[in-house]
């Protein structure tokens, strides 16, 4: 017994310092006087400062952030429908086929959900004359499409864990199903709503390949400048961008499980 | 303000508003996925049977009804015989099955005891633990896979730091191989193992094992008769996420693999950008979307058990 436990504990050590080292030194590096990046030439802040004044990346990163949070908030009505239309609405016609595309889009590979999406709105343009042209919006439409998926499947196991008793009552008492979802359902739902919009948010922020495909000539997101400027080999402001970035979620997330850890102490249900 | 309340309370009590507002919750993610998600499935399966030419958009019609045609069908299977005659893309979707399969097994041999570990630490250690495997998977995947280049570069951190050791005389060339691809995926995806593991090794009664102990079983038999076998669908749902998207994937080989990696996503991508091959390229996807159709059904059947 003492020897199996022994493993798993050595396990979990290898298991982490694989995952965290990497981010470490990026980190660590990020505070490099030194160009070279594996010489230690002493702490400084340059690569932040150049950062700070390169105008290609800060006009890349604010339109990341607007696709992103545009495309989450869709992406959490529509998926939320999603999720409620899984649960809540009984048997329809065609149900099969919707559980069968609400999950795919987890699993499909990028290169395929980006190239699809590209000829699609290449023949809608010649078909209807829409989109017009490819850029933020086309993208901000793409991520609307995978990550409604997301917050489906987050709201749906949420639901389907959920009691109804509470919107049985609403409904016996004379409640329209309209109702009952606005002043019940989605209240209690509201927790998951939100880790659905922020994973949207996120995965929206991370997107290179599909963004790739499916804008135009004008626009470039965060990653896709980010991605053409590592292709030729390790950059010392990518590492200052990175600290930022990753640091930043880190701190979110760290606060929200924070948070979220002491409310179900407090509520009683861990 | 309250007007519109009243309407809209109104509007609630007739059965004809429920009717709509059923159809409605059903019928707008329905529209937008059929729309967005499988008819671009359709097209490009239209585009692969099509012929590249230099225009916009970069390839012709399937059809051609103007009078004086000799033939109004101008679908062709050109690009298909040009993939199953050219050797390239038959090593580069065995390469992409292969490093996939591969991976997702180093992944299973990683995260199964990390999830195990996890499941059996007390409640406060789990919470945290649970965290810090999440965690990865919020930030940047192309920024986590940065990191590797820094580590694995030429003059990167791991041959400095294996040279000033005395370990190595001339830096090892680590990245752009295929021993970098395989660590990025590994890396990339070994959160998606760990999770489903975790989830069926949590709910997993641990009465079991004591049973098996009080029967005289020793620990690893009873890992192998019992906890093994009831972990199956967490194996399933884990590898199956791996699996799936590591096929496909572009950034990792297109950034840690040599110019020689050829995986089947980097392809299509190179077919599209570099050669600007509109019909070639969804005829490999066409081919990509066969291989992982199944997975992926399989992934959907264990969603819902």
């Amino acid at each position: 017994m003492q020897k199996s436990s022994r493993l798993v504990f050595s396990a979990l050590c290898f298991g982490f310092a694989f995952l965290y080292i990497p981010i470490l030194v990026l980190i660590v590096f990020s505070f490099n006087q030194s160009a070279i990046a594996s010489v230690w030439g002493g702490f400084s802040l340059r690569w932040y400062t150049a950062l700070f004044n390169n105008q290609q990346i800060i006009d890349a990163a604010l339109l990341s952030l607007k696709i992103a949070a545009t495309s989450a908030t869709f992406a959490t009505i529509l998926g939320t429908m999603a999720g409620l239309a899984l649960t809540q609405m009984g048997r329809y016609s065609g149900r099969l086929v919707f559980t069968g595309i609400i999950a795919a889009p987890l699993v499909m590979p990028e290169v395929i959900t980006g190239l699809s999406l590209l000829l699609m709105f290449v023949s809608l343009q010649e078909l209807i004359g829409w989109p017009v042209s490819r850029g933020a919006s086309t993208i901000t439409i793409a991520h609307i499409t995978f990550s409604m998926a997301y917050v489906a499947v987050i709201v749906q196991s949420r639901l389907s864990s959920m009691d109804q008793s509470l919107q049985e009552a609403a409904m016996d008492l004379g409640g329209r199903p309209a109702q009952v979802a606005f002043d019940i359902t989605l209240p209690l739902i509201a927790p998951s709503m939100l880790s659905g919009w922020l994973l949207a948010f996120t995965l929206s922020l991370d997107d290179l390949v599909i963004a790739s495909f499916t804008s135009g000539a004008g626009a470039s997101t965060l990653p896709m400048v980010i991605f053409s400027k590592i292709k030729l080999g390790v950059t010392p402001d990518i590492n200052a961008l990175a600290t930022l970035i990753i640091g930043s979620v880190s701190i979110g997330i760290v606060i929200a499980s924070w948070i979220m850890f002491r409310h179900e102490r407090r509520s009683g249900t861990a | 303000m309250n007007k519109a309340k009243q309407t809209i309370k109104k509007l609630y009590q007739q059965p004809l508003a429920d009717k709509i507002w059923r159809n409605f919750v059903i019928g707008v993610p329905y529209f937008w996925l059929l729309l967005f998600f499988l008819a671009p499935f359709a097209i490009v399966l239209k585009i692969s049977f099509a012929t590249p030419i230099v225009a916009l958009p970069p390839f012709t019609p399937l059809l051609d009804l103007s009078a004086n045609a000799d033939h109004w069908l101008l679908a062709t299977w050109d690009n298909y015989r040009f993939l199953t005659e050219d050797n390239l893309y038959w090593i580069s979707y065995f390469k992409s099955i292969k490093i996939a399969a591969i991976s997702t097994f180093i992944c299973l041999l990683i995260g199964y005891p990390m999830a195990y570990g996890i499941a059996r630490a007390t409640a406060t250690t789990r919470n945290i633990l649970l965290m810090l495997v999440i965690l990865p998977f919020w930030t940047s995947f192309l920024l986590r896979v940065y990191a590797w280049m820094g580590l694995l570069g030429k003059n990167g951190i791991v041959n400095s730091l294996l040279f000033n050791l005395g370990l190595i005389n001339a830096p090892l060339q680590m990245l752009y191989t295929d021993i970098a691809v395989y660590l990025g995926i590994v890396y990339t995806y070994i959160p998606f193992m760990i999770l489903p593991l975790y989830a069926t090794l949590e709910k997993m009664d641990t009465s079991l094992h004591d049973a098996a102990a009080d029967l005289g079983a020793k620990p690893w038999q009873t890992f192998i008769d019992v906890t093994l076998p009831l972990s199956k669908p967490g194996i399933i749902a884990g590898s199956l996420l791996v699996f799936i998207p590591a096929i496909g994937e572009y950034v990792i080989p297109a950034l840690l693999g040599g110019i020689d990696s050829l995986m089947i996503g980097r392809t299509l991508y190179d077919e599209f950008f570099v050669n600007r091959d509109w019909p070639l390229a969804a005829a490999v996807a066409t081919l990509l979307l066969v291989i992982v159709v199944i997975p992926i059904m399989l992934f959907q059947r264990s969603q819902q058990e």
